[in-house]
């Protein structure tokens, strides 16, 4: 047993078809003028967003660095938008990225992430590529209708859960959750709406998400923006969106903020989540902040996970069948 | 007892619920695209062997439950209780009604059994796959008839009732699959 670990876990024909899939994202690019980019993996900043961990490593070495703690990114967001404040026009990359704990039948620790900038595109906008981009990779491999389905974050809720995600109190969620036949995690807390939210989207209604066809949720409530710009409406949303296929989350994408300040607020915030949780304080990316003060120009981008799209496009049932050596066996 | 983390989830791991030792059968990661990630566990109870759902915020911890599976000799029933002997250390342990549930009509002096100890006590007994035993009542079958075809009830030593071929008659040895509680031959004495 132990012996055959040296070997793929991935078929040489699925690996065949990652290589396919990847020329075929790169001729989609070139033909519409999207520059490819590589940024580091290392980075003397983290992303504070408490419900990422970062792999850390330590420096040594000449230079400055000598004995600081570098993490490994868990998306080239930060670096890619630092090529759009330097005037990059629309980029993308192919890149590894890194992410603690993550592991299971859908997770690597290490996985490739598709990501890409659009310049002057809203969520909306971006969403349509991502849809033709996807379709494209997909229509000959799996079962796909080409019509593709939207729904706001809130629709999403009051369709398959007869609730309103903006309004709903902590006992209603806890209520709906349990009449939904979801046990309550212990430790849920009593003030934040957003991990149960969490909880129902995960165990209730992503499963049934995007059957056959791609799936968009966008409009993400406030408090789940992550990088999003906010739309002042009533309540106010993050442009963001997510894109689902066969039950499975594929992208993330935003309308990306590019306020300074704000975005400052929000790592900070974060942080300041991270001390109540216990969790390791993160270093905020200067650099980045330095970048957005200096002018993102309007765009949006999305980070799609690549071994996902391979394993749909190969019929496989988990990620590991579609990485050559995922964690057990590098 | 160990606390686990739900890194060390997995299949086959005995953790306390509610009071009462669960194994887990199925462990899945999962996570929204941002937020709070979770792991959703089927976890059989091992006191009544009911499978639910439950979730754990994914870092959060579980008791271990301190559960074994041994095997061990059937001794005899008192009337109340069922006496198995450790063949190694000649320990005795006593299991009632509860735990020995659906295997008591399959037990013969002797038999050796899977039992699982849930702080030591036996908590459930596995007869063994297969048993052989004598019949000690049914109706005689046709003569002649080697199809097996339709069959009848047969009484066996132990009071367990199986359907067993025309042919099989009374005071005739068998072997019996406890699991499907199904006749698979005659045995030649």
């Amino acid at each position: 047993m132990a012996s055959d670990l040296w070997r793929p876990e991935a078929t040489l024909s699925t690996l065949r078809l990652r290589a396919e899939l990847l020329a075929q994202i790169r001729a989609f690019f070139v033909a519409r003028g999207v520059l490819e980019v590589e940024t580091p993996i290392l980075s003397a900043a983290a992303i504070p967003d408490p419900h990422l961990a970062s792999f850390s490593t330590r420096y040594a070495g000449p230079g400055p660095l000598d004995g600081r703690a570098l993490y490994l990114h868990t998306s080239p967001e930060f670096a890619m938008k630092r090529l759009l404040a330097a005037g990059s026009g629309c980029i993308y990359q192919i890149a590894r990225v890194f992410r603690l704990g993550e592991a299971g039948r859908r997770h690597n620790p290490e996985f490739t992430l598709l990501e890409w900038y659009r310049v002057g595109f809203d969520h909306h906008q971006l969403m349509a590529e991502v849809a033709e981009l996807v379709n494209q990779l997909l229509t000959d491999r799996l079962p796909l209708t080409q019509e593709v389905e939207w729904s706001r974050y809130r629709a999403l809720f009051q369709h398959y859960l007869q609730i309103n995600p903006q309004q709903a109190g902590i006992a209603e969620l806890a209520a709906c959750a349990t009449a939904h036949g979801v046990s309550i995690p212990p430790g849920m807390p009593t003030d934040d709406a957003d991990p149960w939210l969490d909880l129902l989207l995960t165990h209730c209604i992503e499963p049934q998400l995007g059957q056959g066809r791609l799936t968009f949720v966008y409009d993400y409530p406030a408090s789940q923006a992550a990088l999003a710009r906010l739309r002042p409406d009533d309540p106010a949303v993050g442009e963001r969106f997510e894109l689902y296929l066969n039950g499975i989350e594929l992208a993330n994408g935003f309308h990306e903020l590019g306020d300074a300040t704000e975005q400052r607020r929000r790592f900070e915030r974060e942080n300041t989540v991270r001390q109540e949780l216990d969790l390791p304080v993160m270093p905020l990316d200067e650099r980045l902040l330095a970048a957005l003060e200096s002018g993102l120009p309007d765009c949006a981008g999305v980070a799609l996970g690549f071994d996902r799209l391979v394993m749909l496009a190969a019929g496989a049932d988990s990620l590991s069948a579609v990485l050559a050596f995922p964690l057990d066996r590098a | 007892m160990a606390m686990y983390s739900t890194n060390e989830f997995k299949s086959g791991l005995k953790i306390m619920l509610d009071g009462d030792p669960y194994t887990i059968v199925e462990n899945e990661f999962v996570k929204p695209g941002k937020g709070q990630a979770f792991n959703r566990v089927k976890v059989r109870n091992l006191k009544t062997g009911r499978t639910i759902e439950r979730t754990f915020k994914s870092g959060d911890t579980a008791e271990g439950a301190d559960v074994v599976d041994v095997e061990l000799q059937y001794l005899y029933n008192d009337g109340e209780h069922w006496h198995f002997m450790d063949q190694q250390s000649y320990e005795q342990l006593t299991a009632d009604a509860a735990a020995v549930s659906d295997a008591a009509k399959w037990l013969k002096e002797e038999a050796i059994c899977q039992v699982t100890l849930w702080n030591g006590i036996p908590l459930s007994v596995a007869a063994p796959n297969f048993v052989i035993m004598t019949i000690v009542e049914t109706d005689p079958g046709l003569r002649g008839d080697t199809s097996g075809g339709g069959g009848k009830p047969a009484t066996l030593e132990t009071g367990a009732v199986v359907r067993v071929p025309l042919f099989v008659q009374s005071g005739e040895v068998i072997k019996v699959d406890t699991r499907t509680g199904e006749y698979v031959s005659r045995v030649k004495e």
